[in-house]
């Protein structure tokens, strides 16, 4: 277990009290993230002694604000051992990441009747993107079913690969199952079927060591947010020849060489893909959470959240009327999604903040898994480096005062 | 606890006196709320003179959309259609006896929002319904 005594005093936000006068319970962090001191002082630094638009200025403080902003993106680039920094586009999220290879590697690369292969646990920023593609080009997608138990079910993938995919974009890990799928060898099937993967590694970047070379991904998406650092940037890494070959996303400044009246050269990478002045101070946040989360260890912060997990799922177990939807505790990552019996997910996440206990409800953004499995929402805890068993006892005693009030 | 879950609303949750389907039914209408997937249905048969001579919901959600649209066919049978089309939100929390924030508001007013696209005979429900 990682000593979160130290780690809680990294995060101010933790000490603070909710409404009804608790300490906050903070069990949302799939959602989003809390945020260390060095990832808001790194930011509030950059505006106090740094700030200046990138990339063109040749003062002192544009080239320090420059310099700033690609360091950043070396930081992450090794974060994810991307071979190199120019692999690393910075988007607003991971959304943003998913729509700029469906905007541009597969506006140019797929064409009517082709087979795009999703799963039926994906987040809608995994889903819309691909529907609204497919409406606009006649794409077919189809979609790799999930067990009872809540794991991909791989034989039927490996029939839908037969199918001829020019994509598989999948998630690399649950939003509300917390399942951690087997991407190396989902990757290695679409390759031998001659199919390109992304991957959704939204979840799995901020929890788990995500290697991409090992994983041999062709492109994958991540968010700052959801691993300590701040909102409003992500980041899409991509295979060289494949970011090269595709034609830029948004127009605008910094990501053409040159621009005559009527055309334009766009720009090297990862510039091609950055139109406009970018989320710079948030780039600079975005390095401080790569650093903070490096010198704890991703192999640390795994075992740990392995470790609540399990002894959520344990305690959990011994709740009356609870049901906790997903895999073992072995096979996923720390979300735990689950109902109980006769009160809404909603009313127990509304009694539970009584208590300062930050939880969430509803469908996660994963519609169709829920109706996958009949139900029209759940309530989710989910766990990161700074939550304790404590918090998961709260947690169970608050389901307690839940049943007592809906007796 | 504090009054969001009075005994009222859990009562009118876990017993509602007006859950259920009409057949037949001179109105129907039926709509989500996309933030929680709470589910409301209402069917409702009109009377010769313009009011309401009986109404009925159906759905599943939390305790605040169930409760909220069982108060609100509660007090709504016997009223003229041109009353309970100028229902508002300050009715329906009139009915509960408690103050919403802005998320749970929108659980309280979903079988409002719902009544009235029915009344009014609307495609759509709209959050203008219950301004």
């Amino acid at each position: 277990m990682l000593n979160t005594n130290e780690i809680r005093r990294d995060f101010p936000i933790l000490e603070r009290a909710t409404a009804g006068g608790a300490r906050v319970t903070y069990l949302d962090s799939t959602a989003t993230s809390q945020k260390p001191l060095t990832v808001i002082e790194a930011m509030d630094v950059f505006y106090r002694r740094s700030n200046a638009n990138i990339h063109r200025g040749v003062h002192t403080l544009a080239e320090e604000a420059t310099a700033l902003y690609e360091s950043a993106r070396e930081k992450i680039a090794r974060f994810v051992n991307a071979p190199s920094a120019r692999q690393i586009v910075y988007t607003r999220n991971a959304t943003e990441a998913i729509n700029l290879v469906a905007y541009t590697w597969a506006r140019s690369n797929l064409k009517a009747g082709d087979l795009i292969i999703l799963t039926e646990m994906e987040h809608h920023s995994n889903l819309v993107p691909w529907h609204m593609l497919a409406a606009e080009r006649g794409i077919e997608l189809d979609f790799i079913p999930v067990t009872e138990d809540g794991l991909l079910d791989l034989d039927a993938y490996r029939s839908l690969l037969a199918r001829d995919p020019k994509l598989v974009a999948f998630t690399h890990m649950s939003n509300v199952l917390g399942t951690i799928n087997p991407a190396m060898e989902i990757i290695r099937l679409a390759r031998d079927a001659g199919a390109v993967s992304l991957v959704d590694a939204a979840q799995s970047v901020p929890h788990l060591t995500v290697d991409v070379q090992a994983l041999d991904a062709d492109f994958l998406a991540f968010s700052a947010h959801k691993m300590c650092g701040p909102t409003g940037i992500g980041a899409l890494y991509g295979k060289t020849e494949l970011l090269e070959s595709m034609p830029p996303f948004l127009g605008g400044g910094d990501m053409i060489k040159e621009v005559k009246l009527r055309s334009f050269r766009p720009n090297t990478l990862p510039h091609k893909f950055e139109a406009g002045t970018p989320a710079i101070a948030e780039a600079v946040g975005f390095g401080a959470a790569v650093d903070y989360l490096t010198k704890i260890g991703m192999d640390n912060i795994a075992a740990h959240e392995h470790e609540i997990t399990e002894y959520a799922l344990e305690r959990l177990d011994e709740v009356p009327g609870v049901k906790v939807f997903g895999p073992p505790s072995d096979k996923k990552g720390g979300v735990t999604s689950f109902t109980l019996e006769g009160v809404h997910p909603h009313d127990v996440a509304q009694i539970l903040d009584r208590d300062g206990i930050a939880i969430r409800a509803g469908h996660h953004c994963a519609q169709p898994l829920h109706e996958k499995f009949g139900i029209p929402a759940t309530s989710r805890a989910s766990f990161y480096l700074y939550n304790t068993k404590e918090e998961v006892d709260l947690l169970v005693n608050g389901l307690y005062k839940v049943k007592e009030l809906f007796g | 606890m504090d009054d969001l879950y009075r005994e009222v609303i859990i009562e009118h949750y876990k017993n509602p006196a007006y859950r259920g389907h009409l057949d037949p039914h001179d109105i129907q209408f039926a709509d989500n709320n996309p933030l929680c997937g709470d589910h409301i249905e209402i069917t409702l048969q009109t009377a010769s003179d313009g009011t309401v001579k009986d109404a009925r919901f159906d759905g599943h959600g939390c305790a605040i959309s169930q409760a909220s649209a069982d108060l609100l066919i509660e007090s709504i049978i016997g009223k003229p259609l041109e009353e309970v089309k100028k229902l508002n939100k300050d009715y329906i929390l009139e009915l509960l006896g408690i103050d919403l924030g802005p998320v749970r508001l929108k659980c309280a007013l979903l079988s409002l929002k719902v009544l009235k696209a029915g009344v009014y005979g609307l495609g759509e429900a709209s959050d203008e319904l219950v301004e």
